[in-house]
């Protein structure tokens, strides 16, 4: 088995560049959190990190839009936005194209998903890496899972997806990590940004830390879009790790709305046995 | 209503240094390249962040060409409340959206 680590993670934009204007006590637990996660990635020893994300058309727009598209290149670019805004200094972040490209044939097996060979990062993946990879020392594949425009990939197909990755990382010898990052409830750059519903947040990852597979595959977009606003569909994120988890069950290291930084912040991470 | 077009175009500002130089050299040429309503052409030189929100444009295009146009963070959340109380509820797009 070369799966070696699963974990969860939030990503908007605020948590590096809004960082000021946060509770300084909750900021710093959450990034604590975060750090911890990559501090435990580190110690897996992976030859690549896999991130689950949800890009918000920097690189994939309505004119041709995947469901589901998986990095094949030597290096990606990141982050896409100014470096100011987001408070994060762009850099090259190395790929393995090689490897995608195993996984990539595998995971067709069962699965139908699109590969780019070329990638701008935006804040989706950017501020993750931030945390988790802050020296930029661990190989990224990234995979994006479509939750912006719709029509959007049915749940079960993402979770379908998870399974499909990881009887892919199962038949290759590299040890892989894997993370996903999605908001949960969360109305970002709309009017209602820093809106979060708690409650709901805390039903999800109730659901996914306990790998409640027809619980988390029971929400309807309609129903996600009323209680969870736009962000919420990127639930699509944690679907798919809870599909590559099989059943295994995981612990939330940190949960806490920050308005400002329009997301309720989440750190998790999955017992793999 | 043209939504697809006004959103390709901002997309492609965030995306692609050559639009965005194009945009400052050569505005009028750029936008005859996409189909857009008078209304949008307008929206976009102004810039009315408030009525493309209402035409709607994603936030997370949006607030990339906000942020170009120089707005800060509280500036654009206040000018999407005002375009909402100028121009009326979202007309399009996935904020619009009608569930069947
Ligand atoms: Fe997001």
């Amino acid at each position: 088995m070369s799966l070696v680590y699963a974990g969860a993670c939030s990503h908007a934009p605020g948590i590096t560049g809004r960082a000021e204007r946060a509770d300084p006590e909750l900021r710093e637990s959450f990034y604590k959190n975060f750090r911890r996660l990559g501090q435990e990635i580190h110690d897996a020893k992976p030859d690549a990190l896999v991130i689950i994300g949800a890009e918000h058309f920097a690189n994939f727009f309505m004119d041709n839009m995947p469901a589901i598209c998986v990095g094949m290149a030597d290096h990606y670019e990141s982050p896409i936005e100014d470096e100011q805004w987001l408070g994060i200094q762009r850099t090259r972040v190395p790929g393995n194209a090689e490897l995608s490209r195993r996984l990539i044939e595998r995971i067709l097996q069962s699965s139908d998903v699109a590969y780019a060979e070329e990638w701008k990062f935006d804040h989706g993946v950017a501020v993750p890496l931030n945390f988790l990879t802050p020296d930029y020392d661990i190989p990224i594949i990234p995979v994006n899972i479509n939750c912006q425009g719709p029509p959007l990939i049915p749940l079960h197909r993402a979770y379908a997806f998870g399974q499909a990755l990881r009887t892919a990382i199962d038949g290759i010898p590299e040890r892989i990590a894997v993370v996903c990052t999605g908001g949960i409830s969360h109305w970002p750059a709309t009017p209602d940004s820093g809106k979060i519903n708690e409650a709901w947040d805390r039903e999800f990852l109730d659901r996914f830390i306990n790998n409640r597979r027809d619980e988390i595959l029971s929400y309807t977009d309609e129903e996600t879009y009323r209680d969870a606003g736009q962000g919420g569909f990127e639930i699509r994120t944690f679907i798919a790790l809870a599909g590559l988890c099989g059943g295994a069950t995981g612990e939330l290291y940190f949960y806490a709305p920050i308005p400002i930084f329009a997301v309720g912040c989440t750190v998790a991470r999955m017992n793999l046995s | 209503m043209s939504l697809y077009y006004v959103q390709k175009l901002l997309y492609q500002l965030n995306r692609d240094s050559y639009v965005r130089k194009r945009f400052d050299d050569d505005f009028d040429l750029l936008l005859a390249e996409y189909e857009l309503t008078p209304e949008e052409t307008e929206a976009i030189r102004k810039p009315d962040i408030g009525l493309l929100y209402v035409l709607g444009v994603n936030g997370q295009i949006l607030m990339h060409y906000a942020a170009m146009r120089d707005y800060e963070w509280d500036e654009y959340l206040a000018a999407m409340r005002k375009g909402l109380k100028d121009h009326g509820p979202v007309r399009a797009g996935l904020y619009a959206t009608v569930w069947e």
